[in-house]
């Protein structure tokens, strides 16, 4: 990173790709492999740990029934950092800390349910992508219906008027 | 024919259109606070056991934090910026005798050491969280954040984000609430 920043600055340290790179045409493209390759391969600037990662953030359960169960459930958990992702999804050092988490929970014989209210009673059910059924969500789970209800009625109203 | 018999059925989906533009408009002019609030406020701080995060500090156990007194439990990393631009309240906290721990979540030893020597330490004990088990368990969800915890191991507050000098009488409040 320092030399991209210095190489940015116009400092001295030009990069020796391009030294080797005679053609004009072709330093475009290269600048830009260049710049794209450095920032790859720079460390992350910000909020990022260098530590490895839990132990079962990207290993799977032994047991495939149980790696399953584990896999669905992550899918319907929403990752707390980046928001909008599920965790199966994330890279976020947080996501894969809670996958570990909830592959160590299945592992040692809990419910996916349990192991989703565990979450649920620290996070809120924000942290589910499966909303419950609750006085809060209540809009949710019968818009639908009522919906569907209006729709009968209006089309109820319609034939009728139709056939005379 | 319905629109003969009852002109005013006609004004319904352009009515329905302002309710719902209404609705959309005041939602995004809504600022976003990205935000997730623990829910374990007033719950007691689960059991835990966390190794020293480096050479010549104490572990963090849960069974530190029942001992009569309130604590601040600070859950931070040296990997994080905002961090150490709390580092001078929670010094000046340390200083007024307020029990502070730490949480250092997937940190090395060394880097911790690091982050002790640049930006001073208040801690009375630091607690390793390689795998942020212990973050997840109190409902943390970032670093910085800290917990007001009182004698008896419950939870009081949490404040996400750095402590700032403007947020300094919340948590002294917070701990002399939590006596």
């Amino acid at each position: 990173m320092a030399r991209f920043l210095d190489w940015q600055a116009g400092g001295k340290g030009r990069p020796w790709i391009l030294k080797r790179v005679q053609d004009d045409r072709l330093r475009g493209p290269v600048v830009i492999a260049a710049a794209a390759l450095t920032l790859a391969l720079a460390p992350p600037v910000l909020a990022n740990s260098a530590m490895p990662t839990a132990p079962l953030a990207y290993t799977q359960l032994p047991d495939p029934a149980q790696e399953a169960k584990a896999k669905a459930l992550m899918e319907t958990l929403r990752c707390l950092v980046c928001q909008g992702q599920s965790i199966a999804d994330s890279n976020a050092d947080l996501a894969a800390d809670m996958r570990s988490l909830v592959r160590q929970r299945i592992q040692s014989g809990e419910t996916p349910e349990q192991v989703r209210a565990w979450l649920v009673k620290r996070y809120g059910s924000w942290v589910s992508y499966k909303p419950p059924l609750a006085a809060d969500t209540l809009i949710l789970w019968i818009a639908p219906l009522l919906l569907f209800a209006l729709g009968g009625v209006l089309a109820v109203g319609s034939l009728k008027r139709r056939r005379r | 024919m319905s629109a003969r018999r009852r002109p005013w059925l006609l004004w319904v989906p352009l009515l329905g259109f302002i309710l719902l533009a209404t609705i959309f408009v005041i939602g995004l002019r809504k600022p976003d606070d990205p935000s997730i609030t623990s829910k374990m406020i007033g719950e007691t701080i689960p059991a835990f056991a966390l190794p020293a995060a480096t050479a010549g500090v104490q572990g963090l156990a849960s069974a530190d934090l029942t001992t009569g007194t309130p604590h601040l439990v600070n859950i931070f990393a040296s990997w994080c910026v905002p961090c150490a631009g709390e580092a001078p309240q929670l010094e000046a906290l340390a200083r007024n005798g307020v029990p502070i721990v730490g949480i250092a979540i997937r940190d090395r030893p060394d880097d911790v050491a690091g982050f002790l020597t640049r930006y001073g330490n208040p801690y009375a004990r630091i607690g390793s969280d390689t795998t942020s088990k212990v973050q997840i368990a109190i409902g943390s969800s970032g670093v910085p954040e800290t917990f007001v915890v009182d004698g008896k191991g419950v939870i009081r507050l949490q404040k996400i984000g750095p402590i700032m000098p403007e947020d300094m009488a919340d948590v002294q409040a917070a701990l002399v609430a939590a006596r």
